[in-house]
C-alpha cells in the first residue's frame, strides 16, 4: 500500500470539505437535529417516568453512537460520490492506484468526518443536556471501534452498488442506516423483536454495542465477549465488502464501465 | 527502445468486436498517431492501455510492465489527458496538480507543480477553480497533470480540441519538444489532419478495429496516390476494404 495515493484520495476530500461551506455545514445539521430532538425527548421520558432509569445515557447515548456509524458510512460513500458526481473516474482508475489504496483514503476521509461529527455531537449533548460519555467507562472505545468497523463494511458495500448499478442507485444508499436501525435495537433490547429479527440484529455488530450501552448504564459487568464478538464480525464484513467491491470493479474493468461512467452506460 | 508495446490486442463485446488483433510500438522519443473515423476502435485502445478496460486478448507492455499483471508499475510511468476527462472542477488547479502529483508519486512536487504551471501558461490560474475555466484553459491543465510525472508514455486523446489556433500551435511544439528531448514517446489521436502531418513521426490508421495502414504521415498519402492525409484518411474512412487489401 503507497502511503502517498492513500493521502491523495484523503487530501482531496479535505480540500472539498475546507474550500466549501456547503459540505462543511452539511455535516452537521442531521446530527444537531437528532441530538436536539432526542435530547428533548429523553428529558421528557425520564421526568414521566419517575423510575429512575437513565433516560439520557442510553438514548441519547445510543442515537450519538449511531450518528457516529453513519457519519463514517458517508465518509466513504460521499468521497466516493464525489468522483462520481465530477465524472473524475477515469483520472483516477487510470493513474497508478490500487482499488485498496482507494478505499484506504476514503476509510481516513471517513475517520476526519467521524472525529469531528462525534466532538460537535459530544458538547452538544454535554452542554443542552448533561450526557457525559465517561459513564461507559473504557467500553467507549470498544463502541467506538464495532461502530467504526461497522460503518467502513457499510460504506463499502454501498459504493459497490453505486458502482455496479450506477448513479441513479445513490437513492439506494441513504435509506441503508435507517433500514438496519430496527435490527440493531438502537432503542430497545432484541428481545422485544421478533424471532427472525433478532436472529438478523445478533448477526449485526452493532447490536452488541446497543447491548453493551444498556447493560453499562443499569449497572451490569463490561461485555467484553460481546464486544470482540462485534469487532470479529465487523472484521469479516469488511472482507466480505472488499470482496464485493473487488469482482463490481473487475465487472466493471472488463466491460469498461470505468472509463464511461454514467446512469446511461450502466448495464 | 520501446516505452509501449501492444501484441494481438483484441477486444470483444459479446459478439461484437471493437478491436482486432492489433499489433504496434512507440519509441520513447517517438510521437505516433492514432487515427481513424469515429468508431474506428480508437479510443478503446486507450482504455486499454491505460488499464481501464480489459483486452479479450493480447498483451500491453509499458516500459516492460505488462498492464494485466502490474498495473500500477505500468501507469506510474504513463500518464494521459483527453477531452472526455476534464479534471474535477471544485478543485484550483494548484490542488488539481498537487492531488495527481501525489497520485503518480511525483518527487520534489511543489517544484514540478511551478514547472508546469508555467509551462502551461498557468500561473494566472493556480488558485482559480477548475469549473471556471474556459474550456481551452481546462485543456492545459489537463496537459500540465498529463506532464507532471514527466511520464514515458503519454497519450493524448484529442488534446488540442478545444484551443485556439494559436494556442494549439503552442502545444503542440512543446509536445513534439517533449518528444524530441528523449522524456517519453506519445500516442496522439486526433481528426486535425494538418496537425497530424505537423505533429507525428508515425502513423496508424485504424479502421473497423484494424490497423489498415502505417506508416510517415508526410510520404504515406503519396504512396496511396492521394494528394494529402485528409484525403487519405477520407478514402480510408469510406472504403475500408479497399485498403484492407493493401
Amino acid at each position: 500500500m503507497n502511503a502517498q495515493r492513500v493521502y491523495a484520495i484523503f487530501l482531496r476530500q479535505w480540500y472539498l470539505i475546507r474550500g466549501n461551506a456547503t459540505r462543511f455545514v452539511q455535516m452537521f445539521i442531521w446530527i444537531t437535529v437528532d441530538i436536539v430532538m432526542w435530547g428533548f425527548l429523553s428529558r421528557y421520558l425520564g421526568g414521566i417516568s419517575g423510575s429512575g432509569f437513565n433516560f439520557i445515557s442510553v438514548f441519547l447515548g445510543a442515537i450519538l453512537l449511531w450518528d457516529f456509524l453513519i457519519q463514517i458510512m458517508q465518509g466513504i460513500t460521499m468521497s466516493f460520490f464525489e468522483d462520481v458526481w465530477s465524472r473524475n473516474f477515469l483520472n483516477i482508475f487510470a493513474s497508478p492506484i490500487r482499488i485498496s489504496e482507494y478505499v484506504a483514503g476514503f476509510t481516513l476521509a471517513s475517520i476526519l468526518r467521524g472525529i469531528i461529527a462525534l466532538a460537535v455531537m459530544l458538547v452538544l449533548a454535554s452542554a443542552m443536556f448533561g450526557f457525559s460519555a465517561l459513564i461507559y467507562g473504557a467500553a467507549i472505545s470498544l463502541f467506538l471501534l464495532v461502530l467504526f468497523l461497522s460503518g467502513v463494511a457499510l460504506g463499502i458495500v454501498a459504493v459497490s452498488i453505486v458502482l455496479r448499478l450506477g448513479p441513479a442507485a445513490e437513492w439506494f444508499i441513504w435509506p441503508i442506516p435507517a433500514l438496519l436501525s430496527p435490527f440493531v435495537g438502537v432503542l430497545y433490547p432484541l428481545t422485544v423483536l421478533p424471532a427472525w429479527m433478532q436472529f438478523i440484529g445478533h448477526l449485526l455488530p452493532p447490536s452488541y454495542v446497543f447491548a453493551g450501552v444498556r447493560t453499562i448504564v443499569s449497572g451490569g459487568a463490561f461485555p467484553g465477549t460481546e464486544l470482540l464478538l462485534g469487532i470479529v464480525l465487523a472484521l469479516l464484513y469488511i472482507v466480505l465488502a472488499y470482496f464485493m467491491l473487488m469482482t463490481v470493479y473487475k465487472k466493471a474493468i472488463r466491460s469498461g464501465l470505468i472509463a464511461r461512467y454514467s446512469a446511461e452506460t450502466v448495464n | 527502445m520501446s516505452v509501449l508495446e501492444v501484441k494481438d490486442l483484441t477486444k470483444t463485446y459479446g459478439t461484437n468486436p471493437a478491436v482486432k488483433g492489433i499489433s504496434f510500438s512507440v519509441a520513447r522519443n517517438e510521437i505516433v498517431g492514432l487515427l481513424g473515423p469515429n468508431g474506428a476502435g480508437k479510443t478503446t485502445t486507450i482504455d486499454m492501455i491505460l488499464g481501464v478496460l480489459e483486452p479479450t486478448s493480447g498483451t500491453i507492455t509499458i516500459e516492460g510492465n505488462d498492464v494485466a499483471r502490474k498495473k500500477s508499475e505500468a501507469l506510474a510511468v504513463t500518464n494521459f489527458a483527453a477531452v472526455y476527462a476534464q479534471l474535477p472542477g471544485n478543485h484550483t488547479v494548484h490542488e488539481n496538480l498537487n492531488i495527481f502529483g501525489l497520485l503518480y508519486g511525483v518527487p520534489n512536487r511543489e517544484r514540478r507543480i511551478d514547472e508546469v504551471i508555467r509551462e502551461f501558461d498557468l500561473e494566472p490560474f493556480r488558485n482559480t477553480r477548475c469549473g471556471v475555466l474556459s474550456s481551452g484553459e481546462q485543456t492545459r491543465v489537463s496537459l500540465a497533470k498529463a506532464t507532471i510525472n514527466s511520464p514515458h508514455l503519454l497519450l493524448l486523446d484529442e488534446p488540442t480540441a478545444s484551443l485556439d489556433p494559436s494556442t494549439a500551435q503552442t502545444i503542440r511544439q512543446k509536445i513534439k519538444g517533449y518528444a524530441a528531448k528523449g522524456i517519453g514517446g506519445v500516442l496522439w489521436t486526433s481528426h486535425n489532419m494538418q496537425e497530424v502531418a505537423d505533429v507525428c513521426n508515425r502513423i496508424l490508421f485504424l479502421s473497423h478495429g484494424r490497423i489498415l495502414l502505417e506508416g510517415d504521415p508526410r510520404t504515406l498519402p503519396h504512396e496511396h496516390g492521394k494528394k494529402d492525409l485528409e484525403e487519405l484518411f477520407i478514402s480510408i474512412a469510406r472504403e475500408p476494404l479497399l485498403h484492407e487489401s493493401l
